[in-house]
C-alpha cells in the first residue's frame, strides 16, 4: 500500500445521546490517559453526558502466552503486567502456584517479599501522585517525588540489576537473598521518605485549586464500590476499609502493625489523601520487616521446585540432576484450581491458574486491579466536566499494561 | 521626513527590538528557572549555560515543515498565528521606560492605557480564530475557551486600572508615572508614591496582577492550551515557525506586560521607591557631593533602563515562581474567580477610591479600614484550606488481621 | 511645542536635537509601529513555507485527534454560554467605556474643589449601585454557571446524575 493512502482503521462505535453535542476522541495518543487508554467522550460544551472506554491498544497477549511457559518463565510476564509494581505481581503469580503446590515459604523469604512488595507499593503511588498532579496542571510534584522512586528502583537494582521488573519474587521463594548494603540502603530511604512526602503535600493537600479541581469530584459511595467491583484505594476512599492484607492476610502480614486509611466522601480528592496516607502506613510496614528480619533460608527447601545451591551440585548428583530439571522442564504442578489475590497498590491483584498436572498452566488468569476499577470512569464522568476526566482517571490510578494483558 | 519622524521610528525599533532580542532570554530563564525549582537541570548545553537553547530552537522550527491539515480554513489558519504575535509588538507604543522623551515612549498619546487594554484584546483574536480554522476538535474548545476566559479577564483589569486613572487623573502613561512620583501619601517627600504601596492601588495591583497572568494564558490559567486535557488546545495542529510564532507571542505578551504592570504600579524606573532627586539635594546640602552625584546617577536616564528591565525581570521570576507552584484550575472556577470574586472586588476597590479623594484624609481612615477588611476577606480566601484541613483528614482504621482463613486447593 | 522638550543628546552638538521645528502627528510613530509589527508578523509566519521541506501525506494532513479518526465535523455548534458570556462582556465593558472620560476630570475638579466633584461623584456612585445590582443578577440568574447540561436533564439521562442511587444496582440476594 503506498504511504499517502495509509490511514489507520479506526472506527468509532458510539451512539450519541444529546442533540448538538461534540464527540472527542480522549486518546489512544492522549497525554492524560496514563498510556493508550481510548475515552470517547461526548461533549455538551464541556460538560460529559457519555462516554465509552475502548481498551485494547496495548493488548500482548500474555495470559495465553503463559500457557506455553513453564511457571518459572511466566515470572518475567508478570512484571510487564503493572510495571509499576512489578513486585507485587510477582507475589501474586508466587502465592497461586506455591497454592496448588501447597509449600510454605520459610519466615525470612515472606518478610523479605513483604519488603519488596511494599516497596513496590511505595513506587507505584510516587508514579500515581506525580503523574495525577501533573494532569491538573501542577508539574513540579512530579519532579519531586520521581526521584523519591529512583532511590526505590536503585534499591530493585541492588537486587536483581533490573529496576522496574525485577522478577525476584518467584514460586518457591525468591531467586536469591537480601543484597549487600541493601539494609543501609533501605534504612536511610525509610528515614527521609515522609519528610520527602510531607514537601510534595505541602504544595497539595491544602491548596486551594487543588481542593477545588479534586474535591467532590467522581464521587463513589460503597455501594457502588460493590456493585462495580471495586477494590484498593477507591473503596477505602469510599470509607470501606477493605485491604487484603487484612481480610485475607499472605506472606505474614498479619505480623505487621499498620492501619488502614478510609476516605469520608468517595471522591478524588479523598483518594488521593488515602493513597498518601497509605505510602506512611508502607514505611511503617517496612520498618517493622527490616527491624525484625528473621534469619534462615529465604526459599522453599523443595528441591523440586526450587533449584538447589550452586555448592551442592559439586557434591550431590541428586541436586545436578534436580537443578537440570528444574532448568529444562520446570517443575509440575498438581491437577487442580488456585486463585491468590494481593492486595496491589491499585486494588486487588489475583491470579487464578488451572492445572491439569503438566509443566505449564493450563489457564493463566489475572485478576487486574486497574481493568475492574476502569469501570468505574463512566459512572463517576457523567456531569462533570472534560476536565475533570483527566483528575478522575488519575484517582483510579490505571495502568494500561494490565487491563489490556 | 523630518528628524522627528525619524526619532519616532527609532523608538517604535527600539520597542520592537526589544521584543525580538528580549524573547529567547526569557524563554531561557523559564526553563532554567523552572528546572531549579523542580531538582533538575535544565539546558545548559547550547552555548554558555545553555542561553542559546532558545535561538537553536527557533532555528530548527523555521526549517521544519509546514504540516498544515487538508480541511483548515487555509487563509484564516495561515494569519492567526500573526494576530497572536502582532499584539505583542504594539502593545508597547505607549509604554514609559525611562525620563527621556526622545527616546520613550514611542507616542506621548492621550489614549495610553486605552491602548494597553485595546491591544491587549485584540491577542484574543489570535488563538480564537487559530483554534476555530484549524478543524480540530481540541483546538476547537481551546479557542473556546480561551475567548470567555479573555474576555472575562478583560473586564476585570479594566476595573482594576480605574483607581490608577481617577488617582491620576489622565489616561497618559507618562501621567500615571509622573503620578507615581510624587511624595508618598502626598506627605513623605523622600518617597515616591508607587501605586502598589497605597492600598487602593494594592489592591488594584493585585487584581491587575490576576488578570495579566489570565491575558497571558500563564499556569494557573493556562486553560485554552492545558496540554494534559486539550492535547496543546489552540495550537494542536500548529507546526514549524507557526507554531513558534504563538509561542513566541505568548513569551512576548508576557514581557510586556510584566513591562506595563512596572509602569502602572512600580513607579516606572525608579529602582526604589525612594525620590532620588529630593535625596540628591539633601545630600548636596550636607555637603556630600559624592553621594548627591551618585543618588542622581542611580535615579538618572542613564540607569532607567537597566532599572526598569529589572523589574520586568522580577515580575517574569513571579510568572515562573506561580506556574512551579500552582496546579490548573478548571474552567468553571477560572470564570467564578473572575466574574464572582475579581470584577466585584474592582469595582469596590474604584468605589473607595473615589471616597477617598472626594473627602480627603478624615475619610481616608474609613476608606482604608474598609479596604483592610476587604484584604483580609481575601487572606481568608487564600487561607480557606486551614478550614478544610479537619474535615478532609482520612481515618486510619485499626482492622483485626483475619488470620483464621484456611485456604482450600480444589482437586 | 518640540522645542521645549530637553534634548539629552545637546552635548553631541546641534545635529541631534537642533532640527526640532515643525509639529508632527503624535500617532504617526504609532502608525509606523502597526507597519513595521504587520511586516515581522506576516514574514515570520510565510517564511517557514519557504524554507521549511514540503513532503505532505494523507495521513499527515488528517487532523489530530489522539492517533484516531475524527468522529463528526469539528464545526459542531457550541453552546449558548460562550455568546451569554461575550454578550455579558460587551454590555459591562459598555459600562465600563462610560466612566473613563469621568475618571480623567475627577481628580482636577476635586483639587480645584468645583461642586461638580460632589455631584458627579454621587451620579456615579448611583450609577455603580446599579452596575452591582446587574452584576448581582447576572450572578443570581445563574448565566455563568457552566455545569448545567440540557442532555443531562434526569429525565433524559436517569440514574447516573442522581447521586444517592448506585449506578449499578448491587444484584439482591433473593433475585437469583
Amino acid at each position: 500500500m503506498p504511504e499517502s493512502t495509509f490511514m489507520p482503521s479506526t472506527e468509532t462505535r458510539f451512539e450519541k445521546i444529546g442533540e448538538n453535542t461534540l464527540v472527542v476522541n480522549m486518546g489512544p495518543q492522549h497525554p492524560s490517559t496514563h498510556g493508550v487508554l481510548r475515552v470517547v467522550l461526548e461533549l455538551e460544551g464541556e460538560t460529559i453526558v457519555n462516554l465509552d472506554v475502548q481498551i485494547g491498544y496495548l493488548h500482548t497477549g500474555m495470559e495465553k502466552e503463559a500457557e506455553y511457559q513453564q511457571y518459572l518463565k511466566c515470572v518475567t510476564m508478570t512484571d510487564r503486567m503493572d510495571y509499576l509494581s512489578a513486585n507485587n505481581n510477582n507475589l501474586a503469580h508466587a502465592l497461586a502456584v506455591e497454592k496448588l503446590l501447597q509449600i510454605e515459604i520459610p519466615p525470612r523469604g515472606q518478610a523479605l517479599r513483604v519488603i519488596l512488595a511494599e516497596l513496590s507499593r511505595i513506587a507505584s503511588h510516587c508514579v500515581w501522585l506525580g503523574t495525577h498532579a501533573l494532569d491538573l496542571g501542577a508539574m513540579t510534584p512530579f519532579f519531586w517525588i520521581f526521584a523519591e522512586r529512583e532511590k526505590i528502583l536503585d534499591m530493585f537494582e541492588m537486587f536483581s540489576g533490573v529496576r522496574m521488573m525485577p522478577s525476584w519474587i518467584v514460586p518457591g521463594g525468591l531467586r536469591g537473598d537480601m543484597p549487600e548494603g541493601f539494609e543501609q540502603a533501605l534504612r536511610t530511604f525509610l528515614k527521609q521518605f515522609p519528610s520527602a512526602l510531607s514537601d510534595v503535600e505541602a504544595l497539595l493537600v491544602t491548596n486551594p485549586i487543588w481542593i477545588g479541581r479534586t474535591r467532590n469530584i467522581g464521587k463513589l459511595t460503597t455501594d457502588q464500590c460493590y456493585a462495580l467491583g471495586l477494590s484498593g484505594p477507591i473503596i477505602r476512599g469510599s470509607g470501606e476499609p477493605w485491604d487484603l492484607r487484612k481480610s485475607n492476610p499472605y506472606s505474614g502480614y498479619e505480623k505487621y502493625d499498620f492501619q488502614i486509611p478510609v476516605g469520608q466522601n468517595g471522591d478524588v480528592y479523598d483518594r488521593f489523601l488515602v493513597r498518601l496516607a497509605e505510602m506512611r502506613e508502607s514505611v511503617k510496614i517496612l520498618q517493622q520487616a527490616i527491624d525484625g528480619l528473621p534469619g534462615g533460608a529465604w526459599s522453599s527447601s523443595d528441591r523440586k521446585v526450587v533449584p538447589p545451591p550452586r555448592e551442592e551440585l559439586d557434591s550431590s548428583m541428586e541436586s545436578l540432576i534436580h537443578h537440570f530439571k528444574l532448568w529444562t522442564e520446570g517443575f509440575h504442578t498438581p491437577v487442580g484450581e488456585a486463585y491468590a489475590a494481593v492486595e496491589g497498590p491499585k486494588g486487588e491483584l489475583g491470579w487464578y491458574i488451572v492445572s491439569d498436572g503438566t509443566n505449564t498452566p493450563y489457564r493463566w488468569h489475572v485478576r487486574p486491579s486497574s481493568f475492574m476499577n476502569l469501570q468505574a470512569l463512566k459512572p463517576m464522568c457523567i456531569g462533570h466536566l472534560i476536565a475533570d476526566v483527566v483528575a478522575i482517571i488519575g484517582s483510579i490510578d490505571i495502568v494500561l499494561g494490565e487491563i489490556d494483558r | 521626513m523630518t528628524p522627528e519622524f525619524w526619532w519616532g521610528t527609532l523608538r517604535a525599533l527600539i520597542i520592537i527590538a526589544f521584543v525580538l532580542v528580549g524573547v529567547p532570554p526569557v524563554i531561557w530563564w523559564e526553563r532554567r528557572l523552572l528546572s531549579w525549582m523542580q531538582d533538575r537541570v535544565g539546558p545548559n548545553r547550547v552555548g554558555p549555560w545553555g542561553l542559546l537553547q532558545p535561538i537553536a530552537d527557533g532555528v530548527k522550527l523555521f526549517f521544519k515543515e509546514e504540516v498544515m491539515p487538508a480541511a483548515v480554513d487555509k487563509f484564516v489558519y495561515w494569519l492567526a498565528p500573526a494576530i497572536a504575535l502582532f499584539p505583542a509588538f504594539v502593545i508597547g507604543a505607549t509604554l514609559v521606560w525611562g525620563p527621556n522623551p526622545m527616546l520613550t515612549p514611542v507616542a506621548d498619546v492621550d489614549i495610553g492605557i486605552l491602548w494597553v487594554l485595546a491591544i491587549s484584546s485584540l491577542g484574543v483574536y489570535g488563538i480564537v480564530l487559530g483554534g476555530w480554522a484549524s478543524n480540530n476538535k481540541y483546538s476547537l474548545l481551546g479557542g473556546l475557551r480561551s475567548t470567555a476566559q479573555l474576555v472575562s479577564y478583560e473586564l476585570a483589569m479594566g476595573v482594576a486600572l480605574y483607581s490608577v486613572l481617577l488617582v491620576t487623573g489622565s489616561l497618559k502613561m507618562t501621567e500615571v508615572v509622573a503620578r507615581q512620583q510624587a511624595p508618598l501619601y502626598d506627605v513623605l517627600p523622600w518617597a515616591q508614591n508607587w501605586f502598589i504601596l497605597t492600598p487602593y492601588g494594592f489592591g488594584a495591583g493585585v487584581i491587575f496582577l490576576i488578570c495579566m497572568i489570565a491575558e497571558t494564558n500563564r499556569a494557573p490559567f493556562d486553560l485554552p492550551e492545558a496540554e494534559s486535557e486539550l492535547i496543546a488546545g489552540f495550537h494542536t495542529e500548529y507546526s514549524s515557525m507557526k507554531f513558534a510564532v504563538f509561542f513566541m507571542g505568548e513569551y512576548a505578551v508576557m514581557a510586556m506586560f510584566g513591562a506595563i504592570f512596572t509602569d502602572l504600579f512600580l513607579g516606572g524606573w525608579s529602582p526604589l521607591p525612594l525620590n532620588w532627586d529630593y535625596l540628591s539635594a539633601q545630600a548636596s546640602a550636607a555637603h556630600l557631593g559624592w553621594l548627591s552625584s551618585a543618588l542622581s546617577f542611580i535615579g538618572g536616564a542613564w540607569m532607567a533602563p537597566v532599572w526598569f528591565i529589572g523589574k520586568v525581570f522580577f515580575l517574569l521570576t513571579v510568572y515562573i515562581w506561580i506556574r512551579a507552584t500552582l496546579p490548573r484550575l478548571r474552567y468553571d472556577q477560572l470564570m467564578n474567580v473572575g466574574w464572582k470574586f475579581l470584577l466585584p472586588f474592582a469595582a469596590l476597590n474604584f468605589v473607595l477610591t473615589a471616597v477617598w479623594m472626594l473627602f480627603g484624609w478624615l475619610a481616608f481612615g474609613i476608606a482604608a479600614a474598609v479596604v483592610a477588611a476587604g484584604y483580609l476577606m481575601v487572606v481568608g480566601f487564600v487561607l480557606r484550606p486551614r478550614a478544610f484541613k479537619d474535615a478532609a483528614k482520612v481515618h486510619l482504621v485499626d482492622v483485626q488481621a483475619n488470620t483464621a482463613q484456611t485456604i482450600e486447593v480444589q482437586r | 511645542m518640540p522645542g521645549s522638550i530637553g534634548c539629552p543628546l545637546a552635548h553631541l552638538g546641534p545635529r541631534f536635537c537642533g532640527k526640532i521645528v515643525e509639529p508632527v502627528n503624535p500617532y504617526l510613530p504609532i502608525f509606523v509601529m502597526i507597519a513595521l509589527a504587520s511586516v515581522i508578523c506576516i514574514a515570520m509566519v510565510s517564511l517557514s513555507w519557504l524554507l521549511g521541506p514540503k513532503k505532505s501525506t494523507a495521513y499527515k494532513e488528517s487532523p489530530f485527534e489522539c492517533g484516531v479518526a475524527p468522529t463528526g465535523s469539528a464545526h459542531e455548534r457550541f453552546p449558548i454560554k460562550f455568546y451569554l458570556t461575550a454578550m455579558l462582556f460587551i454590555l459591562f465593558d459598555i459600562e465600563v467605556v462610560f466612566l473613563w472620560s469621568w475618571m480623567t476630570v475627577f481628580r482636577g475638579w476635586v483639587e480645584k474643589g468645583t461642586p461638580s466633584a460632589m455631584y458627579s461623584f454621587w451620579a456615579v456612585m448611583v450609577y455603580m449601585v446599579l452596575w452591582f445590582l446587574g452584576d448581582f443578577y447576572v450572578l443570581r440568574s445563574g448565566a455563568l454557571e457552566w455545569e448545567e447540561s440540557k442532555t443531562l436533564h434526569p429525565e433524559k439521562f436517569g440514574k447516573a446524575v442522581d447521586e444517592e442511587a448506585p449506578y449499578v444496582q448491587p444484584v439482591s440476594e433473593d433475585a437469583a
